[in-house]
């Protein structure tokens, strides 16, 4: 099987859930790299690293924008050319928009949403508010897939210095037709619920209103962002914004840490695909340890303010 | 000016799937996915009271017809139905070539789409289309101001956002904080039925049945597998050690 | 000193739900007949409507561009539907003549067999089906269903239904009723205007027929307003039911009496559960309950669940999987609380709303369905050019006193209150008025007010089952299977009154089978606070029955049933 990667990067840095997709296609089969930007060909020896064989390179002023359209020229060429039987990604505001253009303009099938792929590429997707995970299939070549955010760990593969090719590619007069005008770099005042990579959430066992203050001193030393469930939002302990759930916000963070959370099943289907689930709850049968990967039955009151500690010294540190 | 809108009927209530085709039951009943709702009152807002024209578009079932209506209550003007049996089972390929093809047909000077499906089936739909009718699209919008011959607008990512401009005709796909929909009036309601709807088939379209639904879908369901166990869950107690657990394991994790 | 929850009144005044119309002349929505409700009745008095406006165009040209309307408060006819239900088809054959048969309707098929058994906690005896429970001839149908395919044949007549719109006042002008006043959309919890803010509507009609159903608003409304009740209250059951898909098909209609309720009449238990087979792979169980009950711990959610922990109901669900869950209450006077009057100018009302229910045979749809059929009739006769639309509508009251409905409810009239008795007195008093076709009646019965019996609480939560997530539930798990996902920023739409001794403060939070009501704060005087989670509300009515008011939240609020 030959894969070929998108790459993505921000600034000076390869991103990490395309690095993990590139690890994780090199264990697969050949993998090769695309980049695509200005001034990111010194970013293709990094692509060594993680299993690149080569490393199809785009380098160019014009492609510095992180617009989809210019990309999705770029590959559709790359794969063309190099007849590759497999395209990945890793999911992205970016990497979501190539890839669907990337399948149109191949007239290949798309699988998105993907946790994990086979080594006979049967793509494994969860469905239902991830409550159940399908088997997908290709019916044809080539096979373009975009994984979720964070399905692979970017662990080096111990591979050598790839082969770095130029692309000679050529924009289509639509992948011109958009610009950035404005670009706004958010300073982290903690980001918004949906987006944040860690999520603390907290619920009536944290006793009373004030007592949220635990929940926001571990989202900070955490660097996430802060929910509520609706019980508690009903007794206006903490505003509906903050709300996760069957009638709130839904969240996928990398982790989900809930302190006093019954996990009752209007709460549950807002966050039970956070990849890592932590929950502290005094008591020892409430349904969020059925769902949870490391469950604690102990009192929030004592646990969180020496946790929060913990994490602070370690941030020192 | 006339805008687009693609929406989607999506299942409601307990959502299952259904053992024999494998895919989402799609029989009980069915409502307007809420991120087209957003789209739909883009679109209506965008028009304000100007000379411009919504028409809403969706490839469905018949039952689809009353997500259409719904967005006629809000206050597009027009509906168009794609209902073919041979379109069903379409897959995100199969989806995009019917949609282009509706679309090329209306010529809108732009095209909206909602961010997501509740049913996780229509997600990235937007770039697949807007490829296929070789038009500039932005996804992720959260503010759309129309200009003379183009589109402004702000793209939320995950660093922040990005203020892009477009030239018109368009594609974008708008997320749900960009507004809040309206709620259809009861004039709404009771007008959408006077309102023009057409139902088309593949025919009529041109699109070739073999290209549609699942005989042209590139990509398939094999079967349902195991639920995603949450390997090596543990429990401890809330002892004196309990917090350094918790750092252990996260750093084990790798989250911090 | 024995408390009652009816000395504590909520904060509720009939008064503030009637007014004039207030929207300018240009603006109100004017429809010939509006019809509250998509349920049975109201559907079949579309439906009828349909039929007489399309013999008589010139009536239905006179009537606007909107001759029919019918406004529902559910998401859509069926969201709010909930019933065993195994339907007499007497009155869908009438509705419908030779147009459409009852196989074609969606039923789950006709009664073939029944049995009926008195349990223990670990036994069931099978005891003959009391004449009032012989089922043979009727279809079993799901309520929700039947009432989508009836709401597809009113629009096919030229109905309008509004979905998502709640009835919330009623229009009265000089005396007369000319419409109803929508409720708003868009409001925040504390009634502020959101972003997408839409007022409700006057909608003025000809004639308003209210079909809304048990403890519905505006018939509450009206009857107060019009001086309409009778002497006797209405008294209510709460009904709780679960839809399974089973491996093994059930073969007949199953009822049970006895355990877990309790015979002795210082409870005063009644009720009883039904199991029907719904087609080859479901089945739907559920029990009834009297509200007029009195130990506080008293659950009939989790007396559901106890019931299904019974070895014969057990092997029933064994291997298969809860699908819908749902609650509802029953109005259970019959007879003698019926209105004194059911029209007022400009006013109809039919169905379970004034109480045309008959408990001992856990009958109401077939009543419900001709009494809106009766109602048509009658609007429609008062539509006619000529017509003196006062009399027309009093032929209403005469055309239902003719009926069937009024037959059978006057037959098995004191029924239910010897019940009160206890289980085995009250069981041989109800086979000596059956069998006497109720000739024989042991003299009226005063009904009490549900909301006025004593409390006393004994220690009955001990024996509910903990939720095992298989075979029994929790409530939280419970509402989200109804398809309860109301948006939670809106105003409460529940009243109560929120201080209260902890009796009934007990009693609310267990009757509630949907845990809307919590213990706060307590008083220090033996009351305590009551908070409330209203978007948790499947709009059961069971409050209403027992000292607090349920109106109508923002439309398309509550439960999303479909097989119910």
């Amino acid at each position: 099987m030959s894969i070929l990667v998108f790459l993505e990067h921000h600034g000076d840095e390869l991103q990490k859930g395309s690095l993990g997709v590139l690890a994780k296609a090199a264990s697969l089969g050949d993998a090769d790299a695309v980049l695509v930007g200005g001034g990111v060909t010194a970013l293709a020896a990094e692509a060594g690293t993680y299993g690149a064989k080569k490393v199809h390179v785009a380098d160019d002023a014009s492609l510095d924008p992180p617009l989809p359209q210019p990309r999705v020229d770029v590959i559709a060429k790359v794969v063309a050319d190099g007849g590759y039987d497999a395209v990945l990604f890793a999911n992205s505001v970016l990497a979501a928009d190539v890839a669907a253009g990337v399948a149109a303009r191949l007239d290949a099938g798309l699988n998105w949403d993907l946790v994990d792929l086979t080594s006979d590429f049967v793509g494994k997707r969860p469905a239902l508010q991830d409550s159940v995970l399908v088997d997908v299939g290709w019916k044809s070549s080539p096979r373009v897939g975009l994984f979720r955010a964070g399905s692979f760990d970017a662990v080096p593969t111990g591979g050598g210095a790839p082969q770095v090719e130029n692309v000679a590619f050529e924009l289509e007069e639509h992948s011109r037709a958009a610009k950035i005008v404005d670009q706004q770099l958010e300073e982290s005042s903690g980001p918004s619920i949906e987006d944040a990579e860690i999520v603390v959430g907290g619920g009536r066992g944290l006793g009373a209103p004030e007592n949220f203050s635990l929940a926001e001193e571990l989202a900070r030393v955490l660097g996430g962002a802060v929910g509520a469930t609706r019980a508690v939002v009903d007794a206006g302990w903490y505003p509906y914004s903050a709300q996760i759930g069957q009638t709130g916000k839904t969240v996928s963070p990398k982790l989900y840490v809930a302190l006093g959370i019954s996990g009752a099943i209007q709460h549950k289907v807002g966050m039970q695909s956070s990849n890592v689930i932590v929950a502290i709850n005094k008591d020892p049968n409430a349904p969020i340890f059925e769902f949870s990967d490391l469950g604690v039955v102990g009192d929030v009151h004592e646990i969180v303010p020496k946790l929060t500690e913990l994490l602070q010294q370690r941030r020192d540190a | 000016m006339k805008i687009a809108v693609c929406v989607k009927h999506v299942p409601e209530g307990h959502a299952r799937i259904d053992p024999g085709s494998k895919r989402l039951d799609r029989s009980g009943e069915g409502a307007l996915n809420h991120f087209d709702a957003n789209a739909v009152e883009e679109a209506l807002r965008l028009k304000g009271d100007g000379e411009g024209e919504v028409v809403v578009l969706s490839m469905g079932p018949e039952k689809a017809a009353d997500s259409l209506r719904k967005a006629l209550a809000m206050g597009a003007d027009r509906a168009v139905l794609v209902s073919d049996e041979a379109a069903a089972g379409a897959d995100l390929l199969a989806t995009s070539r019917v949609l282009a093809a509706a679309l090329e047909r209306e010529g809108a000077d732009l095209v909206l789409f909602g961010q997501q499906a509740e049913d996780a089936d229509g997600a990235v739909l937007w770039a697949a289309v807007a490829e296929r009718l070789r038009r500039p699209v932005v996804s992720q919008a959260a503010e759309v101001t129309l200009a003379d011959g183009s589109v402004r607008v702000k793209r939320q990512t995950e660093y922040g956002y990005d203020v892009i401009e477009a030239s018109l005709p368009a594609v974008l796909a708008v997320s749900d904080a960009i507004n809040e929909p309206r709620y259809p009036s009861l004039k709404g309601i009771m007008g959408a039925k006077k309102k023009p709807f057409e139902t088309l088939s593949l025919a009529d379209l041109g699109v070739d049945a073999g290209a549609a639904g699942e005989a042209g879908s590139k990509t398939e369901v094999l079967g349902l597998g195991d639920p995603p166990a949450r390997a090596d869950a543990r429990k401890i107690e809330g002892d004196a050690n309990a917090a350094q657990a918790i750092v252990d394991f996260l750093a084990e994790k790798r989250l911090v | 000193m024995t408390v009652r929850a009816s000395e504590f009144p909520p904060p509720f005044a009939a008064g503030d739900y009637v007014s004039e119309p207030t929207d300018p002349a240009d603006e109100r929505i004017e429809v010939g007949v509006l019809i509250v409700g998509a349920g049975p009745a109201g559907l079949a008095c579309a439906i009828r409507l349909g039929q007489l406006l399309e013999e008589h165009p010139e009536v239905a040209e006179r009537l606007g561009d909107v001759p029919v309307a019918l406004v529902e408060k559910g998401k859509q006819p069926g969201s709010h539907l909930l019933s065993g239900a195994c339907v007499n088809p007497r009155s869908l054959r009438r509705l419908f003549k030779d147009r459409y048969r009852i196989e074609d309707m969606g039923s789950y098929g006709r009664v073939d067999g029944e049995s009926v058994y008195a349990l223990t906690r670990r036994n069931a005896v099978r005891i003959p089906p009391p004449p009032t429970m012989r089922n043979h001839g009727n279809y079993v149908f799901s309520l929700s269903r039947l009432g989508r395919w009836l709401a597809e044949r009113a629009e096919e007549g030229g109905t309008t239904i509004l979905p998502e719109t709640t009835a919330e006042k009623l229009l009265v002008a000089h005396g007369r009723t000319v419409g109803i006043r929508t409720g708003d959309k868009g409001r925040g919890r504390e009634g502020e205007q959101l972003a997408n803010y839409e007022p409700g509507s006057d909608i003025v009609a000809k004639v308003t027929v209210l079909a809304e159903g048990t403890q519905g608003h505006l018939t509450g409304v009206a009857l107060d307003r019009f001086g309409l009740r009778g002497d006797e209250p209405q008294v209510w059951e709460l009904g709780v039911k679960e839809v399974w898909k089973v491996p093994k098909p059930l073969d007949r209609v199953i009822h049970t009496m006895g355990w877990p309720l309790r015979t002795a009449a210082k409870y005063r238990e009644f009720g009883g559960s039904f199991v029907y087979p719904m087609g080859d792979d479901m089945l739907t169980i559920g029990m009834v309950v009297g509200l007029d009950y009195r130990d506080v711990e008293l659950s009939v959610h989790d007396i559901l669940q106890e019931l299904k922990t019974h070895p014969k109901i057990r092997t029933l669900l064994a291997g298969g999987e809860r699908v819908a869950w749902g609650a509802k209450t029953i109005p259970s006077g019959g007879f003698h609380s019926l209105p004194a009057r059911l029209h007022a100018p400009g006013l109809l009302m039919c169905g379970d709303g004034v109480g045309f229910v008959n408990i001992p045979t856990l009958k109401g749809v077939h009543y419900a369905i001709e009494s809106g059929r009766l109602a048509a009739e009658s609007a429609f006769a008062s539509l006619q050019r000529g017509a003196t639309p006062t009399t027309s509508l009093g032929s209403y009251d005469e055309a239902i006193r003719d009926s069937f409905i009024w037959q059978d409810l006057y037959e098995v009239r004191d029924m239910r209150q010897v019940f009160g008795r206890g289980f085995f007195v009250g069981g041989a008093l109800a086979s000596a008025m059956t069998a006497s076709k109720g000739r024989m009646a042991p003299g009226k019965m005063r009904a009490e007010p549900d909301a006025d019996q004593p409390l006393l609480r004994s220690d009955r939560s001990k024996s509910y089952p903990a939720p095992d997530g298989t075979l029994t539930f929790d409530k939280l798990s419970s509402v989200f299977l109804s398809g309860n996902k109301t948006r939670d920023d809106q105003p409460n739409h529940i009243r109560i009154e929120q201080r209260v001794p902890r009796e009934v403060a007990d009693l609310w939070v267990n009757m509630c089978p949907a845990q809307v009501y919590e213990l706060g704060t307590e008083g220090g005087d033996g009351t305590v606070t009551v908070q409330l989670a209203p978007s948790n509300c499947v709009q059961c009515g069971a409050i209403t029955a027992k000292g607090g008011r349920l109106t109508p939240p923002e439309g398309g609020s509550g439960p999303e049933y479909t097989v119910t």
